[in-house]
Parts: structure tokens; C-alpha cells; sequence
């Protein structure tokens, strides 16, 4: 799950589980489904009404284009600088699988390339849009205690769900105990913080590799990030690039789904003109 | 989890089985469909959960149960009470069984009642409804959320108060005299979740947190909810009322007891302060000076010494219980003359709490009530 595969429009595998919502039931996703076989998608009768036409259609016109959402206009370079999200942590704190993803080092400090950043964090919008836009469900997580309240309210802002609280064992793991029977999981966590307050890593980014959810994660230059699906180097410390990366979800996500209302109006109305005029 | 809900497979690869290649050309895998992975694992998947509107559905169709009972009853629909509905049913369907709970029974189901279970939390589509749920628990932290959102927003009015100038304020912070703390298990009811001590403990301090800020007034409301008010013990004290005797003499009686000891008291008001006891003058029964002080000291405590006249009859236990009774006999029948505040004196001085001690039984295998058999090594 850690690996990516480019296609079309840099949208990555994460989303073959929500391209033909009608073999789920009633939004019931699973993440060891893919094992029907070959033949199965074959013999499954095509109810071909206009209802799933139009769905499809809603769900292939963002896929035409590489930047649908227009995400570019939202950051730029110099955005990223004035938060400080190009600081890193000392030397002495670096993480060996940060090393291609560090500008340099001065004065002891590490400096993370923001070149590389801003294709991250634009890829990681993008596909966080996109989910979004099919009705994903998104967790944020943050342990860390300043920001937990900002994390909280922005995730309530923008209709999604977040967890800056202790994280208990089995959440994700164990979810149909835990919750109930039938529970949903999230279909994308947003790590804006990988580490946990004794600085080791998240136990979210490994269950959520273990239940094949994708996940998003700032990384900083203390961090490990092999296990994140859309690794973004970036600062996690300061005030200012946390209040950036919240704001930027939260138009992202909000974003998405007005753009989702609209296409269903706009396609919604045009498959039903047609009946009204047969009428 | 399961597997065969959501999966469409087609009817020949159930049918074939598993250990015969798939043809080489489709790449497939085929499933493992025994009976014991389609029989669901019960005792795993928790309490039941409903949804609101079965919950709301199942209550109206008891109340409308419930009002045709009454009519058929004969009584009347409104004043129908739970008694009422169980005696209905005890008499239109009697039954031998000697199990009560195998009986017809008709109540809602007390997981049904508002605020006992927590039906199911998500909507058709599968999304939780509270932004909080996958913490597990959403209440208690939608609670904190809350609480810091008023934290942050008193200091940031105070912040901006300050910037304007060192204005004194009189704000005056909210009066906690009288109330305490909600307790872990009414904070558990109040949230319908289960909490832990040191969830507990935080929300304590963020809240003791909340109140030192100086501009807090406003959430005066908000914290009430959560502090529960104190009843004055001294309104639980039932106070005779005076009664008079036929000169116009108020006079009061009253009660006591003390180990075995039991004793009543008549105390007569514009007296000069001589109690007889059994017919024999308080000096001659107890010429003991410890019994004698005991006997004085609610007169003592409430400088009316030389106030009333007792007549006192006393009747078993020792002379040190004796005495101990008749103080809080004495204490009894001196209440209807006093006030609220001496009342409240007295009740804080230990003079009207009788006291519980008494002799603790012998058991078997010891020599006394606490006094074990000499150990021997050997």
C-alpha cells in the first residue's frame, strides 16, 4: 500500500475501491475485496439504468483532467516559506529516510526542500480532493497538544472526522468490537503530525497500512516515511505551518464537495430533461 | 468479518471446488466457502444496537399498547401507571409458571429508555454523525472540546482587555459555595459513556482551569451543569414544635440512646437549672464528674445553664452510657427553642449525631471480638 503507481491524472490506487460504488452494499467497504475473480465481473448482469450512467459519469469527468480541482492557485513557494515550513529539526534528529527530501543543513538545522514539497503537498491535496469528492470519509490525526483544538475544529468545519486524542490499540484493527457491527472505516487519514507525544511514529500509519487505507502525512525531518501513502516534508512544529496545512485541507475539502453538488445538478438535470421532455 | 454480503461471485466456481486449477487464461482466486465463516461469531459482535427510529417506534407502540389495555381494563388512560399495566396482564393472561420472568410481561425495554442506549451512530451511507466518533469516545471528548474552546476564547478576551489598559475589573468569579463537583459515575450517566479516573481527573482541571480565568462570568451556566448543589444538613433536622402546659410554661420532650441506655427527657423552660433523674437529683445518680459534664454540656454550649429543668427517667446500659444518652436526649428536646444557626451549631458539634458504637460480638475461633488465641510456634 506503501508503493504508487502513476496514472492518469496522478490519481493513485486508493481509489479502485470507490470507482464502481454498485458492488458495495450500501456503502459497506471492505478492504480485502478485491479477490472476485476475473470471470465474476464478467457474468454480473450490466443493470445499465441511467442512474449509474450519470454516477459514472460524475465520477469520470474529474479523472480527465490533472488538476480538476485547481488545487496550483490555492499555495505557492512563498506561501510555504512564510509559515516555516521549510524547518526542520537538528542534525542529531534526523531521520535517515529524510535525507532525500532535506535541502541542506545550516547551522546544525535542517533545511527541507521546498521545491519537493510543494509537488507533494499538491499531489497529497489532490488526491485528498478527490476523495472527497466521492464522499470519502477523512480522519484527521494530530497528537500533538497545541494544535489538537485546531485540528478538531477544522475537521468539524469542513464535515470530516478527527482523532488528536490517546489512541486506543484497536480503533481501526479491531473496529467492528470496538464501534459495532457494520461500522464504516475511514477511506483516507490525514496524518498531520506522524509522531506521538514520546516522538516515536503513529501507531495509526501502521493499522492503516494494515487495512489498506491510503494516508497522508507531514513529514518532518524526524520522521519516518515509508509507511505513508502521500508523504508532504514540512514542518509540524510551528503555529503558522499548522494553521497553513488546516487551512488548505479545509478549502480542499470543502472544495470538493461543492464541486460534487454542482456536478450533480449539472448532470442530474441534463439526464432528467431528457424524460420531462418525453413526457 | 464477512466476506459473502458484499461479494457477487458467480454459481460455478462455488460449485467447483477449490483444489482443481482455474483455467490458465483468467487470473482468478477462488473463495473459501465453508458453513463456519458464514456463521457469524455472535458473542463478538457486542450488544445490540438500534436505531432511533425503531427505539421511537417500539415507545409509541407501547403507549398505544398501554392506553387500549386501559380501556379494556375499564380505567382510565391517562393515570395508567406501570402497576396498573403489570396487575392488567397478571389477570388477563394468567399463567402457572413459576419463573416470574417467563411470564407475559409487557414494559419497554429499560436499554430503550432516553438516555440508556446508545443506538446506532452512523447514517445509510455508512458516516458516522458526530465529528468525533472514531476516537470511541465522542461525548466526553466533544465535552473537553468544548470546554477549551472556552478556555481559548476567556483568554483571548483577556488579552485584549489587558491591551486596552490596566482597567481594575470587579468581575466577580463564580460563587462555588454550596455546590460540588459531579461525581465520576453521574458525569458517566450524564455523557452516557464510560470514562476513566484520569479522564475524569482532566476534565476536573480543565475546568478548575476555566474558572481561575478572570472573565468567566459568562459561562456561569456552562459550569453548573456540571457541579451538583449541596443540601444544608441542618434543613434534614426535624424540629418538634414548643408546646405549653397549663401555666403558660413551654415545655419539650425527647428521646436518646446509647449502647443499651435508653432514657427520656422533659425539659421545662424559666427553670433554674435542677434535673432530676429517676426521681433522684443529677448529683446523688452520677457522682462521677465526667458523667455530670456530659450531662451539662449542651447547656454549656449554648450558655443556657441555668435555663431550663429537666426530669429525666434513664434505663440500661452502664453509668458512662447512661449519660451519653441523656446528653443526646437533652440536645433533642433543646432544639425547639433554639434558632437555625444554634441548631446548625449544635449539629456540627456532634451533639444530635447519636452515637453507632456498640458491642462488638464474640466469633468462634477467637477469644474475644478482636482478641485472637495465644500463638504457639510449637
Amino acid at each position: 500500500m506503501a508503493t504508487r503507481v502513476l496514472t492518469k491524472g496522478g490519481v493513485l490506487v486508493g481509489l479502485c475501491r470507490l470507482r464502481q460504488p454498485r458492488l458495495v452494499t450500501a456503502g459497506y467497504s471492505l478492504s480485502g475485496q478485491f479477490y472476485a475473480t476475473a470471470a465474476a465481473a464478467v457474468n454480473t448482469a450490466p443493470l445499465i439504468t441511467e442512474k449509474t450512467d450519470v454516477t459514472d459519469k460524475i465520477l469520470n469527468i474529474p479523472l480527465q483532467t490533472p488538476d480538476f480541482f485547481r488545487l496550483s492557485e490555492l499555495f505557492s513557494l512563498q506561501d510555504l516559506f512564510d509559515a516555516r515550513v521549510h524547518l526542520g529539526h537538528k542534525k542529531g534528529c534526523r531521520h535517515r529516510l529524510m535525507e532525500p527530501y532535506l535541502f541542506g543543513c545550516r547551522l546544525d538545522q535542517d533545511i527541507i526542500d521546498l521545491d519537493q514539497t510543494v509537488e507533494h503537498l499538491q499531489s497529497a491535496l489532490n488526491f485528498t480532493a478527490h476523495i472527497a469528492y466521492r464522499g470519502g470519509i477523512i480522519l484527521f490525526i494530530s497528537r500533538r497538544r497545541q494544535f489538537g483544538h485546531l485540528v478538531e475544529s477544522m475537521a468539524r468545519d469542513c464535515g470530516e472526522y478527527a482523532h488528536a486524542r490517546y489512541w486506543q490499540g484497536g480503533l481501526l484493527t479491531n473496529a467492528p468490537i470496538q464501534y459495532g457491527p457494520g461500522v464504516r472505516l475511514p477511506d483516507l487519514i490525514v496524518f498531520l503530525s506522524t509522531l506521538n507525544n514520546v516522538f516515536q511514529q503513529h501507531v495509526g500509519i501502521r493499522d492503516a497500512a494494515k487495512m489498506n487505507i491510503p494516508t497522508v502525512g507531514v513529514v518532518d525531518s524526524n520522521c519516518n516515511p515509508s509507511l505513508v501513502t502521500y508523504p508532504v516534508p514540512g514542518n509540524d512544529d510551528t503555529p503558522a505551518a499548522m494553521e497553513l496545512y488546516c487551512r488548505l485541507f479545509k478549502t480542499v475539502v470543502n472544495r470538493a464537495k461543492d464541486k460534487r453538488r454542482q456536478m450533480e445538478l449539472l448532470h442530474g438535470q441534463s439526464a432528467t430533461a431528457p424524460t420531462a421532455s418525453s413526457l | 468479518m464477512e466476506w459473502t454480503s458484499s461479494l457477487i461471485v458467480p454459481q460455478d466456481s462455488i460449485k467447483s471446488n477449490w483444489l482443481i486449477p482455474a483455467p490458465p487464461k483468467v487470473l482468478s482466486r477462488q473463495l473459501c466457502v465453508s458453513s463456519a465463516l458464514h456463521r457469524k461469531n455472535l458473542a463478538a459482535a457486542g450488544p445490540e444496537k438500534f436505531s432511533e427510529e425503531f427505539i421511537k417506534k417500539q415507545v409509541e407502540e407501547y403507549n398505544i399498547g398501554k392506553r387500549h389495555l386501559a380501556n379494556i381494563m375499564g380505567e382510565d388512560p391517562e393515570t395508567f401507571t406501570q402497576q396498573d399495566i403489570d396487575r392488567s396482564i397478571a389477570y388477563l393472561f394468567p399463567s402457572g409458571l413459576f419463573d416470574k420472568r417467563a411470564r407475559p410481561l409487557m414494559k419497554v425495554r429499560p436499554e430503550f429508555l432516553p438516555g440508556q442506549l446508545k443506538s446506532v451512530q452512523w447514517g445509510a451511507d455508512g458516516r458516522p454523525f458526530h465529528f468525533l466518533f472514531y476516537t470511541g469516545k465522542q461525548s466526553y471528548y466533544s465535552l473537553m472540546h468544548d470546554t477549551v474552546a472556552k478556555v481559548l476564547a476567556a483568554e483571548k478576551q483577556q488579552v485584549l482587555l489587558l491591551s486596552e489598559g490596566p482597567v481594575p475589573q470587579d468581575t466577580k468569579p463564580i460563587s462555588l459555595v454550596g455546590s460540588r463537583w459531579l461525581l465520576k459515575e453521574e458525569l458517566e450517566e450524564l455523557l452516557v459513556e464510560t470514562i476513566s479516573d484520569h479522564d475524569y481527573a482532566r476534565f476536573i482541571q480543565l475546568m478548575e482551569r476555566l474558572l481561575s480565568l478572570p472573565n468567566c462570568l459568562s459561562e456561569k451556566d456552562f459550569v453548573q451543569r456540571y457541579r451538583k448543589q449541596l443540601e444544608i444538613q441542618s434543613s434534614k433536622q426535624q424540629v418538634a414544635p414548643l408546646q405549653y402546659d397549663e401555666n403558660g410554661v413551654a415545655y419539650s420532650t425527647a428521646d436518646g440512646r446509647r449502647k443499651t441506655a435508653t432514657c427520656t427527657v422533659l425539659l421545662r423552660d424559666c427553670g433554674s437549672g435542677s434535673i432530676s433523674i429517676n426521681g433522684r437529683d443529677y448529683l446523688h445518680y452520677f457522682p462521677v464528674l465526667q458523667d455530670r459534664e456530659q450531662l451539662m454540656f449542651p447547656f454549656h454550649f449554648l450558655d443556657m445553664l441555668g435555663r431550663f429543668d429537666g426530669q429525666c427517667t434513664v434505663g440500661g446500659g452502664g453509668r458512662s452510657s447512661q449519660a451519653g444518652a441523656l446528653r443526646l436526649a437533652i440536645s433533642r428536646a433543646m432544639l425547639s427553642f433554639l434558632s437555625e444557626g444554634q441548631v446548625e451549631s449544635m449539629r456540627q458539634a456532634g451533639l444530635l449525631t447519636p452515637d453507632p458504637r456498640v458491642k462488638e460480638r464474640k466469633k468462634p475461633g477467637q477469644e474475644g471480638a478482636r482478641r485472637k488465641f495465644t500463638w504457639k510456634k510449637r
